[in-house]
Protein backbone atom coordinates (compact mmCIF):
# COMPACT_ATOMS: atom_id res chain seq x y z
CA UNK A 1 0.00 0.00 0.00
CA UNK A 2 2.78 2.37 0.91
CA UNK A 3 4.69 1.38 -2.19
CA UNK A 4 1.62 2.16 -4.18
CA UNK A 5 1.54 5.70 -2.88
CA UNK A 6 5.23 6.08 -3.48
CA UNK A 7 4.91 4.73 -6.98
CA UNK A 8 2.27 7.24 -7.98
CA UNK A 9 3.67 9.88 -10.27
CA UNK A 10 4.35 12.99 -8.21
CA UNK A 11 0.83 13.96 -7.24
CA UNK A 12 -0.47 17.06 -8.99
CA UNK A 13 -0.71 19.27 -5.95
CA UNK A 14 2.67 18.23 -4.66
CA UNK A 15 4.46 18.58 -7.97
CA UNK A 16 5.29 22.24 -7.56
CA UNK A 17 6.85 21.82 -4.13
CA UNK A 18 10.58 21.46 -3.49
CA UNK A 19 11.97 17.97 -2.94
CA UNK A 20 12.38 18.26 0.82
CA UNK A 21 8.74 19.24 1.31
CA UNK A 22 7.57 16.44 -0.98
CA UNK A 23 9.62 14.05 1.12
CA UNK A 24 8.00 15.40 4.26
CA UNK A 25 4.51 15.05 2.79
CA UNK A 26 5.08 11.49 1.61
CA UNK A 27 6.64 10.51 4.92
CA UNK A 28 3.60 11.89 6.69
CA UNK A 29 1.34 9.91 4.36
CA UNK A 30 3.33 6.76 5.06
CA UNK A 31 3.03 7.33 8.79
CA UNK A 32 -0.73 7.93 8.67
CA UNK A 33 -1.35 4.91 6.47
CA UNK A 34 1.00 2.63 8.39
CA UNK A 35 -0.67 3.50 11.66
CA UNK A 36 -4.33 3.84 10.80
CA UNK A 37 -4.66 1.37 7.95
CA UNK A 38 -2.23 -1.30 9.08
CA UNK A 39 -1.29 -1.22 12.75
CA UNK A 40 -4.58 -0.15 14.31
CA UNK A 41 -6.72 -2.78 12.55
CA UNK A 42 -4.03 -5.30 13.39
CA UNK A 43 -4.25 -4.33 17.05
CA UNK A 44 -8.03 -4.62 16.97
CA UNK A 45 -7.99 -7.99 15.26
CA UNK A 46 -5.25 -9.43 17.42
CA UNK A 47 -7.52 -8.78 20.38
CA UNK A 48 -10.29 -10.87 18.83
CA UNK A 49 -7.74 -13.44 17.69
CA UNK A 50 -6.56 -13.70 21.25
CA UNK A 51 -10.10 -14.22 22.52
CA UNK A 52 -10.96 -16.82 19.91
CA UNK A 53 -7.70 -18.73 20.27
CA UNK A 54 -7.97 -18.73 24.05
CA UNK A 55 -11.51 -20.06 23.64
CA UNK A 56 -10.32 -22.90 21.40
CA UNK A 57 -7.54 -23.78 23.81
CA UNK A 58 -9.98 -23.89 26.71
CA UNK A 59 -12.63 -25.71 24.70
CA UNK A 60 -15.05 -22.79 24.61
CA UNK A 61 -16.63 -21.00 21.67
CA UNK A 62 -15.52 -17.44 22.29
CA UNK A 63 -17.06 -14.26 20.88
CA UNK A 64 -18.70 -15.36 17.62
CA UNK A 65 -21.85 -13.22 17.55
CA UNK A 66 -21.01 -9.72 16.35
CA UNK A 67 -21.05 -9.38 12.61
CA UNK A 68 -22.29 -6.60 10.39
CA UNK A 69 -24.55 -4.31 12.48
CA UNK A 70 -28.33 -4.42 11.85
CA UNK A 71 -28.12 -7.64 9.85
CA UNK A 72 -28.14 -11.25 10.86
CA UNK A 73 -24.73 -11.91 9.36
CA UNK A 74 -22.33 -13.10 12.05
CA UNK A 75 -19.07 -13.36 10.09
CA UNK A 76 -17.57 -15.55 12.86
CA UNK A 77 -17.59 -12.64 15.27
CA UNK A 78 -15.32 -10.45 13.16
CA UNK A 79 -17.34 -7.37 14.04
CA UNK A 80 -16.34 -7.67 17.69
CA UNK A 81 -13.49 -5.09 17.59
CA UNK A 82 -15.95 -2.44 16.38
CA UNK A 83 -18.33 -3.22 19.22
CA UNK A 84 -15.44 -3.17 21.69
CA UNK A 85 -14.25 0.18 20.38
CA UNK A 86 -17.70 1.75 20.59
CA UNK A 87 -18.13 0.35 24.07
CA UNK A 88 -14.82 1.74 25.34
CA UNK A 89 -15.54 5.19 23.96
CA UNK A 90 -19.12 5.41 25.20
CA UNK A 91 -18.51 4.07 28.70
CA UNK A 92 -18.24 6.57 31.50
CA UNK A 93 -14.68 7.75 31.89
CA UNK A 94 -14.44 7.52 35.63
CA UNK A 95 -11.55 9.17 37.45
CA UNK A 96 -11.25 8.10 41.09
CA UNK A 97 -10.97 10.94 43.59
CA UNK A 98 -7.64 9.95 45.09
CA UNK A 99 -5.54 9.81 41.94
CA UNK A 100 -2.84 12.22 40.79
CA UNK A 101 -4.69 13.65 37.82
CA UNK A 102 -1.92 14.72 35.45
CA UNK A 103 -0.06 11.42 35.56
CA UNK A 104 -3.31 9.51 35.53
CA UNK A 105 -4.09 11.09 32.16
CA UNK A 106 -0.55 10.93 30.87
CA UNK A 107 0.07 7.23 31.49
CA UNK A 108 -2.39 5.75 28.94
CA UNK A 109 -1.09 8.10 26.25
CA UNK A 110 2.49 7.05 26.91
CA UNK A 111 1.38 3.42 26.64
CA UNK A 112 0.55 3.84 22.95
CA UNK A 113 3.21 6.24 21.69
CA UNK A 114 6.48 4.27 22.05
CA UNK A 115 5.02 1.15 20.46
CA UNK A 116 3.86 3.13 17.43
CA UNK A 117 7.09 5.11 17.15
CA UNK A 118 9.16 1.94 17.06
CA UNK A 119 7.51 0.96 13.79
CA UNK A 120 9.06 3.97 12.06
CA UNK A 121 12.38 2.22 11.44
CA UNK A 122 11.04 -1.24 10.60
CA UNK A 123 11.65 -2.08 6.92
CA UNK A 124 8.33 -3.74 6.19
CA UNK A 125 8.93 -4.37 2.53
CA UNK A 126 11.50 -4.33 -0.16
CA UNK A 127 12.85 -1.44 -2.15
CA UNK A 128 10.48 -1.13 -5.09
CA UNK A 129 11.64 0.27 -8.38
CA UNK A 130 8.55 0.48 -10.56
CA UNK A 131 9.44 0.81 -14.24
CA UNK A 132 11.96 3.54 -14.71
CA UNK A 133 11.03 5.41 -11.56
CA UNK A 134 13.38 5.94 -8.68
CA UNK A 135 13.73 3.39 -5.91
CA UNK A 136 11.21 3.63 -3.11
CA UNK A 137 12.16 2.38 0.29
CA UNK A 138 9.40 0.64 2.20
CA UNK A 139 10.41 2.10 5.53
CA UNK A 140 9.30 5.34 7.10
CA UNK A 141 12.68 6.43 8.44
CA UNK A 142 15.77 4.61 7.21
CA UNK A 143 17.99 5.52 10.17
CA UNK A 144 21.61 4.48 10.38
CA UNK A 145 21.20 3.79 14.07
CA UNK A 146 17.90 1.99 13.53
CA UNK A 147 18.19 -0.58 16.25
CA UNK A 148 19.45 1.88 18.86
CA UNK A 149 16.48 4.08 18.08
CA UNK A 150 14.08 1.18 18.62
CA UNK A 151 15.69 0.26 21.90
CA UNK A 152 15.68 3.86 23.05
CA UNK A 153 11.99 4.23 22.29
CA UNK A 154 11.04 0.82 23.69
CA UNK A 155 12.84 1.69 26.91
CA UNK A 156 10.49 4.67 27.29
CA UNK A 157 7.42 2.46 27.38
CA UNK A 158 8.16 1.53 30.99
CA UNK A 159 7.04 5.02 32.00
CA UNK A 160 3.42 4.34 31.15
CA UNK A 161 3.23 1.50 33.65
CA UNK A 162 5.32 3.19 36.31
CA UNK A 163 3.30 6.38 36.07
CA UNK A 164 0.02 4.52 36.00
CA UNK A 165 1.03 2.72 39.16
CA UNK A 166 2.15 5.90 40.83
CA UNK A 167 -0.79 8.04 39.70
CA UNK A 168 -3.43 5.55 40.80
CA UNK A 169 -2.30 6.14 44.37
CA UNK A 170 -3.45 2.81 45.68
CA UNK A 171 -1.76 -0.41 46.69
CA UNK A 172 -2.14 -2.88 43.87
CA UNK A 173 -1.41 -0.58 40.95
CA UNK A 174 1.60 0.69 42.84
CA UNK A 175 2.96 -2.81 43.35
CA UNK A 176 2.35 -3.52 39.68
CA UNK A 177 4.22 -0.37 38.69
CA UNK A 178 7.20 -1.17 40.90
CA UNK A 179 7.38 -4.72 39.67
CA UNK A 180 7.23 -3.69 36.07
CA UNK A 181 9.96 -1.09 36.33
CA UNK A 182 12.31 -3.68 37.78
CA UNK A 183 11.25 -6.35 35.31
CA UNK A 184 11.42 -4.22 32.18
CA UNK A 185 14.82 -2.78 33.00
CA UNK A 186 16.22 -6.23 33.76
CA UNK A 187 14.97 -7.78 30.57
CA UNK A 188 15.97 -4.81 28.48
CA UNK A 189 19.56 -5.61 29.36
CA UNK A 190 19.20 -9.25 28.32
CA UNK A 191 17.39 -8.15 25.17
CA UNK A 192 20.02 -5.59 24.23
CA UNK A 193 22.87 -8.01 24.89
CA UNK A 194 21.22 -10.78 22.90
CA UNK A 195 21.19 -8.86 19.62
CA UNK A 196 24.78 -7.61 19.74
CA UNK A 197 26.06 -10.78 17.97
CA UNK A 198 23.55 -10.13 15.18
CA UNK A 199 25.08 -6.76 14.49
CA UNK A 200 28.58 -8.17 14.84
CA UNK A 201 27.72 -10.48 11.95
CA UNK A 202 26.02 -7.82 9.86
CA UNK A 203 28.40 -4.98 10.61
CA UNK A 204 25.69 -2.32 10.43
CA UNK A 205 23.08 -0.95 12.81
CA UNK A 206 20.70 -0.13 9.98
CA UNK A 207 17.74 -2.52 9.91
CA UNK A 208 17.43 -2.40 6.12
CA UNK A 209 21.03 -3.62 5.93
CA UNK A 210 20.22 -6.44 8.33
CA UNK A 211 17.51 -7.68 5.98
CA UNK A 212 19.81 -7.34 2.96
CA UNK A 213 22.43 -9.42 4.76
CA UNK A 214 19.86 -12.16 5.33
CA UNK A 215 18.56 -11.97 1.76
CA UNK A 216 22.00 -13.01 0.51
CA UNK A 217 22.54 -15.85 2.95
CA UNK A 218 20.96 -17.86 5.70
CA UNK A 219 18.56 -16.20 8.10
CA UNK A 220 20.17 -15.07 11.32
CA UNK A 221 17.95 -17.35 13.39
CA UNK A 222 20.02 -20.27 12.06
CA UNK A 223 23.31 -18.53 12.70
CA UNK A 224 22.45 -17.16 16.13
CA UNK A 225 19.87 -19.48 17.69
CA UNK A 226 20.87 -18.53 21.25
CA UNK A 227 20.44 -14.83 20.49
CA UNK A 228 17.02 -15.58 19.03
CA UNK A 229 15.83 -17.57 22.04
CA UNK A 230 17.03 -14.97 24.55
CA UNK A 231 15.46 -12.18 22.51
CA UNK A 232 12.17 -14.04 22.15
CA UNK A 233 11.85 -14.70 25.87
CA UNK A 234 12.94 -11.19 26.77
CA UNK A 235 10.30 -9.93 24.36
CA UNK A 236 7.62 -11.67 26.42
CA UNK A 237 8.90 -9.88 29.50
CA UNK A 238 9.18 -6.53 27.74
CA UNK A 239 5.59 -6.65 26.52
CA UNK A 240 4.32 -7.90 29.90
CA UNK A 241 2.78 -10.99 28.44
CA UNK A 242 2.30 -14.25 30.23
CA UNK A 243 4.31 -16.10 31.53
CA UNK A 244 5.89 -12.80 32.60
CA UNK A 245 2.87 -10.57 33.20
CA UNK A 246 3.97 -9.60 36.71
CA UNK A 247 2.73 -6.00 36.45
CA UNK A 248 -0.80 -7.24 35.89
CA UNK A 249 -1.04 -10.69 37.48
CA UNK A 250 -4.77 -10.70 38.17
CA UNK A 251 -4.69 -13.33 40.87
CA UNK A 252 -2.36 -11.31 43.14
CA UNK A 253 -2.75 -7.67 42.16
CA UNK A 254 -6.39 -7.42 40.98
CA UNK A 255 -5.41 -5.85 37.67
CA UNK A 256 -2.02 -4.42 38.48
CA UNK A 257 -1.27 -1.00 37.10
CA UNK A 258 -4.59 -0.64 35.31
CA UNK A 259 -6.83 -1.47 38.26
CA UNK A 260 -8.09 2.10 38.61
CA UNK A 261 -8.61 2.71 34.91
CA UNK A 262 -11.86 2.45 33.01
CA UNK A 263 -13.32 2.98 29.54
CA UNK A 264 -11.05 4.45 26.88
CA UNK A 265 -8.09 4.94 29.20
CA UNK A 266 -8.10 1.24 29.96
CA UNK A 267 -8.48 0.52 26.27
CA UNK A 268 -5.40 2.61 25.58
CA UNK A 269 -3.31 0.36 27.84
CA UNK A 270 -4.83 -2.63 26.15
CA UNK A 271 -4.08 -1.31 22.67
CA UNK A 272 -0.62 -0.27 23.78
CA UNK A 273 0.14 -3.83 24.84
CA UNK A 274 -0.89 -5.22 21.47
CA UNK A 275 0.89 -2.47 19.56
CA UNK A 276 4.03 -3.29 21.54
CA UNK A 277 3.59 -6.95 20.62
CA UNK A 278 3.33 -6.01 16.96
CA UNK A 279 6.42 -3.81 17.22
CA UNK A 280 8.49 -6.48 18.92
CA UNK A 281 7.28 -9.16 16.48
CA UNK A 282 8.25 -6.90 13.60
CA UNK A 283 11.68 -6.49 15.15
CA UNK A 284 12.07 -10.24 15.47
CA UNK A 285 11.04 -10.77 11.86
CA UNK A 286 13.56 -8.19 10.68
CA UNK A 287 16.42 -9.28 12.92
CA UNK A 288 16.10 -13.05 12.81
CA UNK A 289 13.66 -14.23 10.17
CA UNK A 290 14.89 -12.34 7.17
CA UNK A 291 12.25 -9.60 7.01
CA UNK A 292 10.41 -9.61 3.69
CA UNK A 293 12.53 -12.32 2.12
CA UNK A 294 11.87 -15.96 1.37
CA UNK A 295 14.83 -17.98 0.10
CA UNK A 296 13.15 -19.23 -3.10
CA UNK A 297 11.32 -18.05 -6.22
CA UNK A 298 13.42 -14.94 -6.39
CA UNK A 299 11.64 -13.49 -3.40
CA UNK A 300 14.91 -12.43 -1.83
CA UNK A 301 15.75 -10.06 -4.61
CA UNK A 302 14.81 -6.47 -5.04
CA UNK A 303 11.32 -6.07 -6.47
CA UNK A 304 10.98 -4.58 -9.93
CA UNK A 305 7.20 -4.39 -10.03
CA UNK A 306 4.48 -3.26 -7.70
CA UNK A 307 2.97 -6.74 -7.49
CA UNK A 308 6.27 -8.22 -6.35
CA UNK A 309 6.58 -5.49 -3.73
CA UNK A 310 3.11 -6.31 -2.44
CA UNK A 311 3.91 -10.02 -2.29
CA UNK A 312 6.99 -9.25 -0.21
CA UNK A 313 4.93 -7.00 2.04
CA UNK A 314 2.57 -9.96 2.43
CA UNK A 315 5.47 -12.22 3.39
CA UNK A 316 6.57 -9.75 6.03
CA UNK A 317 3.08 -9.49 7.48
CA UNK A 318 2.55 -13.25 7.52
CA UNK A 319 5.81 -13.74 9.42
CA UNK A 320 4.69 -11.05 11.82
CA UNK A 321 1.34 -12.77 12.32
CA UNK A 322 3.19 -16.00 13.05
CA UNK A 323 4.88 -14.33 16.01
CA UNK A 324 1.61 -12.76 17.14
CA UNK A 325 0.10 -16.23 17.11
CA UNK A 326 3.01 -17.51 19.16
CA UNK A 327 2.52 -14.73 21.72
CA UNK A 328 -1.16 -15.59 22.07
CA UNK A 329 -0.61 -19.34 22.12
CA UNK A 330 2.05 -19.15 24.85
CA UNK A 331 -0.18 -16.95 26.99
CA UNK A 332 -2.84 -19.60 27.27
CA UNK A 333 -0.48 -22.55 27.64
CA UNK A 334 1.93 -21.57 30.41
CA UNK A 335 1.39 -20.59 34.06
CA UNK A 336 2.82 -17.36 35.45
CA UNK A 337 6.37 -17.19 36.77
CA UNK A 338 7.05 -16.33 40.38
CA UNK A 339 8.57 -12.88 40.69
CA UNK A 340 11.92 -13.93 42.17
CA UNK A 341 12.24 -16.71 39.61
CA UNK A 342 11.63 -14.16 36.88
CA UNK A 343 14.47 -11.99 38.16
CA UNK A 344 16.74 -15.01 38.57
CA UNK A 345 16.14 -16.14 35.03
CA UNK A 346 16.75 -12.66 33.68
CA UNK A 347 19.93 -11.85 35.54
CA UNK A 348 21.53 -15.20 36.28
CA UNK A 349 20.69 -17.06 33.09
CA UNK A 350 20.01 -14.75 30.18
CA UNK A 351 22.54 -11.99 30.80
CA UNK A 352 25.50 -14.41 31.18
CA UNK A 353 24.22 -16.48 28.26
CA UNK A 354 23.98 -13.44 26.04
CA UNK A 355 27.43 -12.27 27.12
CA UNK A 356 28.91 -15.68 26.38
CA UNK A 357 27.24 -15.56 22.99
CA UNK A 358 28.91 -12.22 22.27
CA UNK A 359 32.34 -13.61 23.23
CA UNK A 360 31.88 -16.76 21.15
CA UNK A 361 30.74 -14.76 18.14
CA UNK A 362 33.70 -12.40 18.54
CA UNK A 363 36.16 -15.32 18.66
CA UNK A 364 34.50 -16.90 15.62
CA UNK A 365 34.68 -13.66 13.66
CA UNK A 366 38.30 -13.13 14.71
CA UNK A 367 39.26 -16.59 13.47
CA UNK A 368 37.30 -16.56 10.21
CA UNK A 369 37.52 -13.03 8.86
CA UNK A 370 40.79 -12.55 6.99
CA UNK A 371 42.65 -9.43 7.99
CA UNK B 1 14.00 24.85 9.74
CA UNK B 2 17.16 23.60 11.46
CA UNK B 3 17.57 26.91 13.26
CA UNK B 4 13.98 26.86 14.39
CA UNK B 5 14.33 23.30 15.70
CA UNK B 6 17.53 24.27 17.47
CA UNK B 7 15.77 27.09 19.28
CA UNK B 8 12.82 24.88 20.19
CA UNK B 9 15.00 22.08 21.55
CA UNK B 10 17.45 24.30 23.38
CA UNK B 11 14.74 26.37 25.04
CA UNK B 12 12.91 23.17 26.00
CA UNK B 13 16.12 21.77 27.45
CA UNK B 14 16.73 24.89 29.53
CA UNK B 15 13.13 25.26 30.63
CA UNK B 16 12.70 21.63 31.63
CA UNK B 17 16.10 21.64 33.30
CA UNK B 18 15.00 24.62 35.36
CA UNK B 19 11.72 22.95 36.25
CA UNK B 20 13.60 19.89 37.54
CA UNK B 21 15.10 21.86 40.39
CA UNK B 22 12.91 24.94 40.62
CA UNK B 23 9.28 24.15 39.96
CA UNK B 24 6.95 26.71 41.51
CA UNK B 25 3.85 24.54 40.93
CA UNK B 26 4.89 21.27 42.45
CA UNK B 27 7.51 20.04 44.87
CA UNK B 28 6.81 16.46 43.92
CA UNK B 29 10.05 14.50 43.26
CA UNK B 30 8.29 12.42 40.60
CA UNK B 31 7.47 15.60 38.69
CA UNK B 32 11.11 16.59 38.85
CA UNK B 33 12.16 13.20 37.51
CA UNK B 34 9.67 13.46 34.65
CA UNK B 35 10.99 16.90 33.73
CA UNK B 36 14.46 15.38 33.76
CA UNK B 37 13.21 12.88 31.18
CA UNK B 38 11.93 15.76 29.03
CA UNK B 39 15.27 17.56 29.42
CA UNK B 40 17.12 14.50 28.22
CA UNK B 41 14.80 13.91 25.28
CA UNK B 42 15.15 17.50 24.09
CA UNK B 43 18.91 17.27 24.56
CA UNK B 44 18.98 14.23 22.32
CA UNK B 45 17.00 16.33 19.84
CA UNK B 46 19.94 18.75 19.90
CA UNK B 47 22.31 15.85 19.26
CA UNK B 48 20.23 14.85 16.23
CA UNK B 49 20.57 18.38 14.88
CA UNK B 50 24.34 17.97 15.23
CA UNK B 51 24.00 14.71 13.28
CA UNK B 52 25.28 12.78 16.28
CA UNK B 53 22.62 10.10 15.90
CA UNK B 54 24.43 7.49 17.94
CA UNK B 55 24.81 9.85 20.85
CA UNK B 56 21.15 10.88 20.60
CA UNK B 57 19.91 7.29 20.65
CA UNK B 58 22.21 6.26 23.47
CA UNK B 59 21.27 9.32 25.47
CA UNK B 60 17.60 8.29 25.42
CA UNK B 61 18.38 4.60 25.87
CA UNK B 62 20.63 5.01 28.89
CA UNK B 63 19.36 8.08 30.67
CA UNK B 64 15.65 8.29 29.88
CA UNK B 65 15.20 4.56 29.56
CA UNK B 66 17.19 3.25 32.49
CA UNK B 67 18.73 5.78 34.85
CA UNK B 68 15.65 7.89 35.47
CA UNK B 69 13.43 4.83 35.74
CA UNK B 70 15.71 3.77 38.57
CA UNK B 71 15.36 7.27 40.05
CA UNK B 72 11.60 6.85 39.95
CA UNK B 73 11.95 3.42 41.47
CA UNK B 74 13.88 4.83 44.40
CA UNK B 75 11.60 7.85 44.79
CA UNK B 76 8.56 5.60 44.91
CA UNK B 77 10.07 3.13 47.33
CA UNK B 78 11.29 5.79 49.75
CA UNK B 79 8.24 7.69 50.80
CA UNK B 80 9.27 11.26 50.09
CA UNK B 81 6.14 13.09 51.19
CA UNK B 82 8.22 15.36 53.41
CA UNK B 83 9.97 16.79 50.41
CA UNK B 84 6.63 17.86 48.97
CA UNK B 85 5.80 19.94 52.01
CA UNK B 86 9.12 21.67 52.24
CA UNK B 87 9.24 25.29 51.01
CA UNK B 88 11.90 26.84 48.84
CA UNK B 89 14.68 28.21 50.92
CA UNK B 90 15.46 31.73 49.81
CA UNK B 91 19.17 31.40 50.43
CA UNK B 92 19.41 28.08 48.60
CA UNK B 93 17.47 29.41 45.62
CA UNK B 94 19.65 32.49 45.44
CA UNK B 95 22.80 30.40 45.71
CA UNK B 96 21.61 28.05 43.00
CA UNK B 97 20.80 30.81 40.55
CA UNK B 98 24.05 32.61 41.32
CA UNK B 99 26.18 29.53 40.72
CA UNK B 100 24.34 28.69 37.49
CA UNK B 101 24.78 32.27 36.27
CA UNK B 102 28.48 32.16 37.13
CA UNK B 103 28.96 28.85 35.34
CA UNK B 104 27.04 30.11 32.29
CA UNK B 105 29.23 33.21 32.26
CA UNK B 106 32.40 31.14 32.31
CA UNK B 107 31.18 28.82 29.54
CA UNK B 108 30.00 31.67 27.29
CA UNK B 109 33.24 33.49 27.83
CA UNK B 110 35.39 30.47 27.01
CA UNK B 111 33.35 29.70 23.90
CA UNK B 112 33.83 33.27 22.72
CA UNK B 113 37.56 33.14 23.28
CA UNK B 114 38.15 29.77 21.70
CA UNK B 115 37.97 29.16 17.96
CA UNK B 116 35.67 26.24 18.34
CA UNK B 117 33.15 27.85 16.00
CA UNK B 118 35.01 26.68 12.92
CA UNK B 119 35.59 23.18 14.24
CA UNK B 120 31.90 22.68 14.79
CA UNK B 121 30.98 23.68 11.25
CA UNK B 122 31.60 20.14 10.05
CA UNK B 123 30.34 18.77 6.80
CA UNK B 124 29.07 15.51 5.44
CA UNK B 125 28.46 12.38 7.44
CA UNK B 126 28.36 13.90 10.88
CA UNK B 127 30.57 13.41 13.88
CA UNK B 128 28.50 10.73 15.52
CA UNK B 129 28.89 8.01 12.93
CA UNK B 130 28.80 4.80 14.95
CA UNK B 131 31.61 3.04 13.13
CA UNK B 132 33.96 6.01 13.46
CA UNK B 133 33.08 6.34 17.11
CA UNK B 134 33.85 2.67 17.73
CA UNK B 135 37.18 2.88 15.92
CA UNK B 136 38.20 5.98 17.86
CA UNK B 137 37.07 4.47 21.13
CA UNK B 138 38.99 1.24 20.72
CA UNK B 139 42.18 2.59 19.14
CA UNK B 140 42.97 6.16 20.01
CA UNK B 141 41.06 6.40 23.29
CA UNK B 142 41.32 2.82 24.43
CA UNK B 143 43.06 3.59 27.73
CA UNK B 144 40.61 6.24 28.97
CA UNK B 145 37.78 3.98 27.83
CA UNK B 146 39.11 1.03 29.81
CA UNK B 147 39.73 3.21 32.84
CA UNK B 148 36.15 4.44 32.77
CA UNK B 149 34.83 0.92 32.50
CA UNK B 150 37.04 -0.15 35.40
CA UNK B 151 35.66 2.74 37.41
CA UNK B 152 32.12 1.62 36.66
CA UNK B 153 33.01 -1.92 37.63
CA UNK B 154 34.42 -0.71 40.94
CA UNK B 155 31.25 1.28 41.59
CA UNK B 156 29.15 -1.76 40.80
CA UNK B 157 31.15 -4.06 43.06
CA UNK B 158 30.96 -1.44 45.79
CA UNK B 159 27.18 -1.27 45.49
CA UNK B 160 26.84 -5.02 45.73
CA UNK B 161 29.23 -5.16 48.68
CA UNK B 162 27.36 -2.50 50.64
CA UNK B 163 23.93 -4.01 50.08
CA UNK B 164 25.23 -7.53 50.78
CA UNK B 165 26.78 -6.55 54.11
CA UNK B 166 23.46 -5.15 55.32
CA UNK B 167 21.70 -8.37 54.47
CA UNK B 168 24.16 -10.63 56.30
CA UNK B 169 23.91 -8.39 59.39
CA UNK B 170 20.14 -8.77 59.43
CA UNK B 171 20.43 -12.50 59.11
CA UNK B 172 22.96 -12.54 61.94
CA UNK B 173 20.61 -10.75 64.35
CA UNK B 174 17.65 -12.96 63.62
Amino acid sequence: MVEWINSLPPVMWAAGLPASEQFAIFSLLKIVIAIFAVVMPMVAYSVIAERRISAWIQDRVGPNRVGIPFTKIHLWGLGQPMADGVKSILKEDFTPAHVRKIYFWLAPAIAMIPALMTLAVIPFGNTVTPGSGEANKAVIADLNVGILYTFGIVSLSVYSIVLAGYASNSKYPFLGGIRSSAQMISYEIAMGMSIIPVFMLVGELNLTKVVEYQANGAWIVFKQPIAFIVFLIAAFAETNRLPFDMPESESELVGGYNTEYSSMKFAMFFMGEYAAMIAVSAMMVVLFLGGWTLPFAGLNESADSLGMGLIQLGIFISKLLLFMGLFIWIRWMLPRFRYDRLMDVGWKRFVPLALANIVVTAIYLYLTIPK
Amino acid sequence: MQDLLFYIFSSLTLLCGLLVVFNPFSRNPVTSAMFLVLTIISMSGLFVLLKAFFLAAVQILVYAGAVIVLFLFVIMLLDVKEEERRRFQKFGTFLGFASVAGLAGIIINSIRQSEIGDALAFKGEGIGETRELGHKLFTEYVIPFEIVSLLLLVAMVGCILISKRDESKKEGTQ
